[in-house]
């Protein structure tokens, strides 16, 4: 364990933690949107897996990594279009649609990636930007300031959310619709069209988060996220549907993740006990929802299409 | 008179035929048409392809026993989430529970290896059922009684199982011959011969897991349809708050249908053991490496299958079918059979986006929105039993 308590391997841990837990906040943050507007999108891993394959495709195709990010956020807002027709339009059942999401993305990426690419070649990653001045103060820096572009956009949300949440007027509509869309119709806001705007801007996150997962690993492979879109879900849960508790349950999980990748790599944990060691996100994550559960409320009309007049 | 007879009773026949009951149908053929469209973009002749499938699937005695036996699991799984989706619970979690089945199954063969088959065999399948209903009912207790999501929580109990069955095939279980060796393939030894599922017709593949499964069937049908139980489980369902003035045990019985769905679930596992090839359970470190995905194709087949027992075990067979043809389609025109994954998803949405699911199941009754919406004033502070987060999910 002192192995791990020098500040090269502290500082190190923290800086991967961050960046790991990148994705996992777009695309919790995505899923908040259209929570709060009570759409519960499960298909979130599919569109990740989606716009993963679709960056890293184009950026194979293209050698741009812009464009392939680009394309990303496309595949989820193409995405998020048909699961706001399913959702919204339709009024499936929640629950299971975003299952059927899913497996169309997980069967499609692999489909295309053992059909387009075959074997795995690796695409440049993005790059990190040091934050000038602040990158160069000693440990903080190191830490904070010198990660790619996404990362810092993925945290920048945060702010950008919990602004568009709590102060605007579309803020005031989304929660409105998520708790009570028969009276928020009644006062004139479109249920149809608040919904439709988070879904979309939720899948498009979502596309996002894939793209930032394959412009950092810089590869691709059958089932890249590995559940990481369902555990996206769960930390809205845990967040309680807001932005800054999304931010704190993201921040634990990837500090979690970069502590077990670190203890691994420095053979901490032995062997044969790295599968469990595996297992303690999910552990963590059903006891933060109990914990949840018992303390907050989710959207009232979660999950429930809505019907006017009835 | 016979002419006349038929006429009438197809009048009749129609006349109670409503676009919801074709939903299935339609949403087959619409993926169907999606594939032809995937297939085409990928270069391969769509109609080519399905007459393969098909041939592959249904067109001999081989075909058909294979088919059948990817059907067992679907049919368990299948039957399984109708269970507790009757009870208005989602069960997304029959990958984990097949896992965990799968282990506590094997576990059992281990520690009695000298049983003979007669006993040997229900044993083990119990075994099976157990781990199943211990992983499936863990959610349900945390739903009943701590409010918690079960979509989530059996997502993330699939994500421990895989890395319990991980860490338990690499150590503990882990086949001796392969210790010393280099590859160390995580499985378990060779397994008690009184354990396999003895073979129904020789020459093929075709195992007694299918009388299981079609057991497993008819006793979910009478479970739901001719006990006190299915009574509760169903009346569960279509409203917690009258079964609760009804003094019916609710917490209880969202727990037990859990449990029961994931019995079915853990059994498949089990089947899938002792009725594999190699009669030794094997990982390749994830859950769809030993379950074939079936915890998520039972949801599709349930779906399919209208929620019954019967429906399950027709649609069972059909996606068992699609399965195998997937296959060889890799073969015959070199499209992975990663094009079967992504069907069976779009299929998942065409159902669920039909009227089809909610009013087979009456999970929504005629008012889906309201009643409760414009009640009198917020009251879930003083709510006897605040409603889960699952609930929100199906129920009005």
């Amino acid at each position: 364990v002192s192995k791990f308590l020098t500040v090269a391997a502290l500082t190190a841990t923290v800086a991967s933690g961050i960046r790991l837990s990148a994705p996992f906040l777009l695309a919790a943050l995505g899923e908040t949107m259209g929570q709060r507007s009570g759409v519960l999108n499960l298909g979130v891993d599919g569109v990740m897996l989606l716009g993963a394959f679709a960056t890293y495709y184009t950026v194979l195709q293209t050698g741009d990594l812009w464009v392939g990010v680009l394309a990303g956020g496309a595949v989820g807002l193409i995405m998020g279009l048909v699961t706001a027709i399913v959702s919204v339009t339709l009024k499936a059942e929640q629950g299971i649609s975003g299952i059927g999401v899913y497996l169309f993305g997980l069967g499609v990426t692999d489909l295309l990636f053992q059909k387009l690419v075959g074997t795995p070649r690796p695409i440049s990653s993005l790059p990190a930007f040091k934050i000038p001045l602040l990158g160069d103060i000693p440990l903080i820096g190191k830490m904070f300031f010198r990660h790619n572009v996404l990362v810092y956009a993925a945290f920048a949300l945060v702010v950008v959310l919990a602004f568009v949440l709590n102060r605007t007027t579309f803020g005031t509509n989304v929660k409105a619709v998520g708790e009570n869309p028969a009276a928020a119709d009644s006062l004139g806001v479109s249920v149809t069209r608040t919904r439709y705007t988070t879904v979309l801007i939720g899948n498009m996150l979502a596309g996002l988060a894939g793209a930032t997962l394959a412009v950092e690993l810089g590869i691709f492979q059958q089932n890249l996220t590995a559940g990481q879109g369902f555990i996206a879900i769960a930390l809205v849960y845990f967040g309680a549907w807001r932005p800054t508790g999304v931010l704190a349950g993201s921040l634990l999980y990837g500090m979690v993740a970069a502590t077990v990748l670190a203890w691994k790599s420095l053979g901490i944990i032995p062997r044969g006990a790295s599968d469990l060691a595996a297992m303690a996100p999910a552990v963590i994550t059903v006891i933060a929802l109990v914990v949840v559960a018992r303390r907050f409320r989710q959207p009232a009309a979660l999950a429930r299409p809505f019907v006017r007049g009835l | 008179m016979v002419a006349t007879k038929v006429t009438r009773l197809w009048k009749r026949s129609r006349g109670r035929l409503r676009v919801g009951s074709l939903a299935p149908v339609i949403a087959a053929v619409g993926a169907l048409v999606v594939g032809a469209v995937m297939l085409w973009a990928l270069g391969a002749s769509p109609l080519h392809a399905y007459r393969v499938l098909f041939q592959e699937a249904f067109g001999s005695v081989d075909a058909l026993a294979s088919t059948a036996v990817k059907a067992i699991p679907l049919v368990l799984v299948g039957v399984g989430i109708t269970i507790a989706f009757r009870a208005n619970v989602l069960n997304i979690g029959g990958e984990g529970q097949m896992v965990v089945g799968g282990l506590t199954a094997t576990v059992t063969a281990l520690a009695f290896p000298r049983l003979p088959a007669p006993v040997l065999i229900p044993l083990v399948l119990l075994g099976g059922a157990a781990g199943g209903a211990l992983w499936g009912g863990i959610p349900g207790a945390l739903k009943a009684y701590f409010n918690v999501n079960e979509i989530l929580s059996t997502i993330m109990l699939n994500i421990v199982a895989v890395q319990v069955m991980n860490s338990l095939l690499r150590g503990p279980l882990l086949d001796q011959t392969q210790v010393g060796g280099l590859s160390r393939v995580p499985q378990t030894e060779r397994l008690s011969h009184s354990a396999d599922l003895p073979i129904l017709i020789g020459g093929t593949r075709l195992h007694a897991g299918v009388l299981v499964a079609l057991i497993a069937a008819a006793a979910a049908y009478v479970l739901l349809w001719r006990t006190t139980l299915g009574f509760r489980l169903r009346a569960v369902g279509l409203s917690r708050e009258a079964s609760r003035y009804a003094g019916m045990p609710v917490r209880r019985t969202i727990t037990l249908a859990l449990a029961l769905s994931g019995a079915m679930a853990g059994l498949a596992g089990a089947v899938l053991v002792f009725g594999s090839e190699s009669h030794r359970m094997v990982t390749d470190g994830t859950t769809t490496g030993f379950t074939g995905a079936a915890g998520f194709n039972g949801i599709v087949v349930a779906l399919f299958g209208g929620l019954h027992p019967l429906g399950t075990v027709l649609a069972s067979f059909l996606f068992g079918g699609l399965l195998v043809g997937g296959n060889a389609l890799q073969r015959a025109v070199q499209v992975p059979s990663a094009l079967i994954v992504a069907l069976n998803g779009l299929i998942v949405v065409f159902v669920v986006s039909t009227e089809f699911v909610r009013r087979r199941a009456r999970l929504r009754p005629e008012s889906p929105e309201g009643a409760r919406d414009v009640g009198p004033g917020p009251e879930p502070a003083v709510e006897p039993e605040p409603l889960a987060a699952g609930t929100d999910l199906v129920e009005p």
